[in-house]
């Protein structure tokens, strides 16, 4: 049954598989950096993720940098992170983001405030991710604020989450998917993948739990654009896990090569990825990479994107 | 216990710039076993102060106590008739004692000489770790006795969140997840069933002043002098 009438939720639903990009706002109020971004995706995804204060670092509002996409005729994923708000912001900014037209949400908990521009700042995490993904769900489905009182006028939200197959424990990464699931999310995009043997592994386990026909899994995929980039993922992200093929593929070619063997990279990934069951679609975070999307959606095969009305 | 540190010299010296007389107060009990605020550590800042301020040419009156605690009436009332020759009193307790102290005696400035850091435990002498931010509303019956809304940075109610790191938390390496150690403990123990279900909501109850009265107690009537 439709639940938003997301253009990704109809993708999704009609059995296609989904290709979502990523776009990060600007950190000032120039609403043509948005623009400029999103042209290159537009037509290329399904939908665009906004980040929200990506890595704790303040930028345009991600409600607003979407409402921007929304008048470029572009389906935006709002990110909504519970480090910057409490349960009324949460819930008016839901209800506000409904009432515009935004109809995709992803529920994070956020980066820790330490990593950003105000690492002095106080981190709110009034509610979790998964309290978050249930309050959305409760005013979506129910009609009931998190408190109980009646809502008059149910956001119509395709909720989304994360899941980091990579992060330890591994054994517990699907019984968090469960809870998740549980919570009530539609679907999911995961982390980052490099180490694919881990996240066969992982989709596996979510298989055999039955999980993967409960909730959409869109599989992450950010192309390195440089060894240098695969050298910081590997061991500056937390949660990240970048195998030692990754690195010396990029190690053996010349460093004017290294972006297209990055690519070539992802593109075998995605390939796999579109093979692989219970998997539904992948999410392409090309961070400030968005010029490179046409041309990667392009090889990958996901052009031209299905038309669902 | 709670732990305290003291406060930088400096800012100590800037608070009492004006004053002549000041008694430096400390508390005998848990500052005084975390080595911030004992009779020992009231005798260095007085020595301190004294040395700064004859150095400067202000020279400054100094009287020294120790209480056996600053949050009981009955220890400050020990300092009835004595306080009132100060100009000002710096106070070596916890936060609760140093309010406790200046509620006492309101026409003397009391000001902090520590920063009140936390309840913690004694993992060796000088070494202390915050386990407890006093929520009033314990989850350790689910949590293995481990305390999420202290350890993990984020306070997760359902962790561990994506920052995992080989067991340490996104923070920082050398700082342990909580939930990675709290799955670790549960699993050892056959008891993962305590984290599988959703933790709800959090319904804060730290969020006014609070007040205890213990069953078969009330308040009284007027506080008792």
């Amino acid at each position: 049954m439709m639940k938003s009438g997301s253009n990704l939720e109809k993708i999704l639903r009609a059995g296609h598989f989904a290709f979502t990009g990523e776009l990060g706002p600007p950190r000032g109020a120039h609403a043509e950096e948005v623009r400029k971004k999103a042209a290159h995706l537009k037509g290329r995804v399904d939908a665009v993720n906004i980040t929200d204060n990506q890595t704790a670092v303040v930028r345009m509002a991600s409600w607003a940098a979407s409402l921007i996409l929304i008048q470029e005729g572009i389906e935006p994923n709002y990110q909504m992170v519970c480090r910057d708000r409490n349960r009324l912001a949460m819930q008016a900014d839901i209800l506000g983001a409904a009432a515009l037209g935004i109809r995709n949400m992803l529920c994070l908990s956020g980066d820790h405030c330490l990593f950003g521009d105000h690492p002095t700042a106080k981190g709110v995490f009034d509610l979790d991710s998964i309290q978050l993904i249930r309050m959305v769900k409760q005013l979506r489905d129910e009609g009931k604020f998190q408190s109980g009182a009646d809502v008059d006028g149910r956001p119509a939200i395709f909720i989304g989450a994360a899941s980091n197959p990579f992060a330890d424990p591994f054994e517990w990464r699907v019984q968090r998917l469960a809870k998740k699931v549980e919570a009530g999310v539609d679907f999911i995009q995961t982390q980052c993948i490099y180490n694919m043997a881990k996240f066969r592994e992982f989709i596996r386990l979510a298989n055999e739990e039955g999980l993967t026909e409960k909730v959409f899994i869109l599989a992450g995929i950010t192309p390195m654009k440089s060894l240098g980039m695969a050298k910081y993922m590997k061991t500056k992200v937390p949660g990240m896990d970048v195998p030692d093929e990754i690195i010396s593929r990029l190690q053996g070619v010349p460093r004017d090569k290294q972006a297209e063997e990055g690519i070539r990279i992802a593109l075998e990934q995605i390939a796999e990825l579109k093979a692989m069951k219970g998997v539904h679609g992948v999410h392409l975070m090309a961070i400030e990479w968005e010029h490179r999307v046409p041309e990667i959606a392009e090889r990958a095969g996901m052009l031209p994107r299905p038309l669902v009305g | 216990m709670i732990v305290a540190k003291r406060k930088p010299f400096d800012e100590i010296l800037r608070m009492i710039e004006s004053h002549r007389k000041v008694l430096v107060a400390g508390c005998g009990t848990c500052v005084a076993v975390c080595l911030a605020g004992g009779e020992k550590e009231v005798a260095v800042l007085a020595a301190e102060i004294d040395m700064a301020r004859r150095l400067k040419n202000e020279p400054i009156e100094l009287g020294q106590t120790t209480l056996e605690r600053q949050c009981d009436r009955e220890y400050l009332a020990q300092l009835d008739g004595r306080a009132e020759a100060y100009e000002a009193i710096v106070s070596l307790a916890c936060g609760v004692g140093i309010q406790f102290l200046a509620e006492r005696f309101p026409k003397i400035p009391v000001y902090p000489g520590v920063d009140t850091c936390g309840l913690a435990v004694n993992q060796d002498v000088g070494w202390y770790e915050e386990r407890c931010r006093s929520c009033g509303r314990c989850v350790l019956d689910r949590t293995a006795g481990i305390c999420p809304v202290t350890l993990c940075a984020k306070g997760l109610y359902n962790g561990p969140c994506g920052g995992t790191n080989r067991g340490s938390c996104e923070i920082d390496p050398e700082q342990p997840c909580a939930w990675y150690a709290i799955h670790e403990r549960l699993k050892g123990q056959g008891r993962l069933d305590c984290i599988r279900a959703i933790t709800p909501a959090q319904e804060w109850r730290d969020t006014v002043p609070r007040t205890l009265i213990q069953p078969g107690y009330r308040k009284p009537e007027k506080a008792k002098a």
